[in-house]
């Protein structure tokens, strides 16, 4: 159990690296598929026996990040036509060795970090490097749909460090944090689709102009 | 030294033209041709070694010398893999930059030969032989370097050898990395297909082809053999990861090695019959990626 979920936190970095690199909107969507069903199958590997707690928790985990956040995001690129991302602040080059950084980042801020015994050392840099690499995305795309995509990265990152106290936060709060996400997306999806009504366009640079 | 590592350096050389031979049978069985005869390329070697050579008048001693300096070099550094599983002919701490060295030396010198002849496809080819492989070098040697993280030894033969196979239950995650880094590497410093198209004879879109334009009779005939001789160190090195063979008797090492070449030819073409060639501003990004992957496997080593 320990080795299957050591891979599976590895897979997740990879899925960071390759959401990282591909400019198709779709793919960046798929990745991000592939990360929700990675972070469903975490919490029933890391769990010391099978409970009710922790299947329910994959299970809703799954559903959210897997299927649904990744559907309507499906849509809203379909609706709003775009497809990739043409020319990102920061190249795709670039930002794939700004992802490698932060994962390098990631391991040595962790290792230094005064933690208590984890079931799973690497869960904790495995997290961090995911925050950072979805701030990363964030912070260096035009479009607004990806961006969307860096901040689902960003909470995926939360979710794994949440996962290290799993056996003490009750469950209640953690479908809460599933659901508030949900509708974040949600709401993010429909003002995506509106400003692209609007403006015939998703690139975030040009809504600092001020329009009638 | 006992003799199974030149017995097996010799299979080496045997086998090496039959590897693009097998490349190329999957590719054309899978899209449903039939394909050149497996063993075409020992037909075409003799074919060019009794033919005479051309030198264009514009050509230097540098354009004649390249075939040689090609193929010598990836003899030389073919010495220092352990390529039985077991122990190179030759080892010393840290001959892993001599191998990266003895590769980088061929390709200069091709590259040399290119420029000499004074054309500007083959000019075209060596600019863009560099390029790829100023990516490919820096991520051979972090694969190198995570090699040496897992299994604390600094020389070809103990990072491919006896120490690795103790070290896969403990690494595996890294070295899997490390073999899929050092695959990309294969089809990028082969000029196979997300990277260049081996059977493209478009000057504008190749970029090995290319160089070798006007090199004819014996002297294309060494460098084909250098190109799939270098595809089989390539083999060997993802080879020697992936399925660990110090262990094993003799005959059964020779024999999984032979096996193991024949399913990374196949591999090869199944890769090039899945994909299309990447354009040329996107192949930097692949070896990034390969080099972002051994980096990943070195940081793992690392924490």
């Amino acid at each position: 159990m320990r080795d299957a979920a050591q891979i599976v936190l590895l897979l997740i970095v990879l899925s960071d690296l390759a959401i990282l690199g591909t400019s198709r909107l779709s793919s960046c969507i798929r990745g991000l598929a592939a990360q929700g069903v990675l972070l469903g199958l975490l919490p029933v590997l890391i769990a010391p026996q099978l409970s009710i707690h922790a299947v329910s928790l994959a299970l809703g985990t799954m559903i959210v990040k897997a299927v649904v956040l990744p559907w309507f995001l499906a849509w809203a690129i379909r609706e709003a036509a775009v497809r990739r991302e043409i020319e990102p602040i920061v190249g795709f080059i670039a930002s794939q060795l700004l992802g490698a950084l932060a994962v390098g980042l990631a391991f040595a801020i962790a290792s230094r970090l005064p933690l208590p015994a984890l079931p799973q050392p690497l869960l904790v840099p495995v997290s961090l490097a995911t925050l950072m690499i979805g701030f990363i995305v964030l912070t260096t795309r035009r479009k607004a749909l990806v961006q969307v995509v860096g901040y689902l990265i960003l909470e995926n990152g939360i979710y794994l460090f949440g996962l290290t106290q799993t056996e003490s936060v009750p469950f209640l709060i953690e479908l809460g944090v599933l659901l508030d996400v949900f509708v974040g997306v949600f709401i993010m999806g429909i003002v995506v689709f509106h400003i692209n009504r609007e403006f015939d366009s998703l690139d975030a640079t040009r809504l600092t102009e001020l329009t009638d | 030294m006992s003799g199974s590592e030149l017995i097996a350096l010799g299979i080496l050389g045997v086998v090496a033209p039959a590897l693009p031979g097998i490349a190329g049978k999957t590719k054309s069985l899978l899209t449903g041709r039939r394909g050149p005869p497996v063993l075409q390329l020992y037909a075409d070697l003799r074919k060019l070694l009794g033919k005479g050579a051309v030198y264009s008048r514009t050509t230097t001693w540098v354009f004649r010398a390249a075939p040689v300096v090609v193929l010598v070099t990836l003899f030389v550094a073919a010495l220092l893999l352990p390529v039985d599983g077991r122990e190179a002919p030759a080892r010393f701490t840290g001959d892993l930059v001599a191998f990266a060295g003895l590769l980088a030396l061929g390709r200069f010198a091709l590259v040399l030969a290119g420029l000499d002849t004074g054309s500007s496809f083959e000019g075209l080819g060596a600019s863009r032989e560099v390029t790829i492989a100023s990516f490919a070098e820096p991520a051979l040697l972090l694969c190198f370097i995570a090699l040496v993280l897992v299994t604390g030894d600094l020389s070809l033969s103990g990072m491919l050898g006896s120490p690795l196979a103790a070290a896969w239950p403990r690494a595996g995650a890294s070295l899997s990395l490390v073999g899929i880094s050092l695959f990309v590497l294969l089809l990028a410093e082969n000029s196979r297909v997300p990277v260049d198209d081996p059977a493209t004879h478009l000057e504008l879109t190749m970029i090995h082809e290319v160089i070798v334009l006007d090199h004819s009779g014996p002297d294309l005939a060494l460098i084909l053999y250098g190109s799939a001789f270098k595809l089989t160190l390539f083999g060997v090195l993802v080879l020697g990861v992936f399925v660990p063979r110090a262990g094993l008797s003799t005959p059964a090492a020779l024999a999984l090695l032979v096996a193991g070449l024949g399913v990374v030819a196949v591999a090869v073409g199944v890769v090039e019959s899945a994909m299309a060639r990447l354009r040329l501003v996107r192949v930097p990004q692949l070896l990034v990626g390969a080099g972002a992957l051994a980096l990943f496997a070195t940081i793992l080593q690392l924490a």
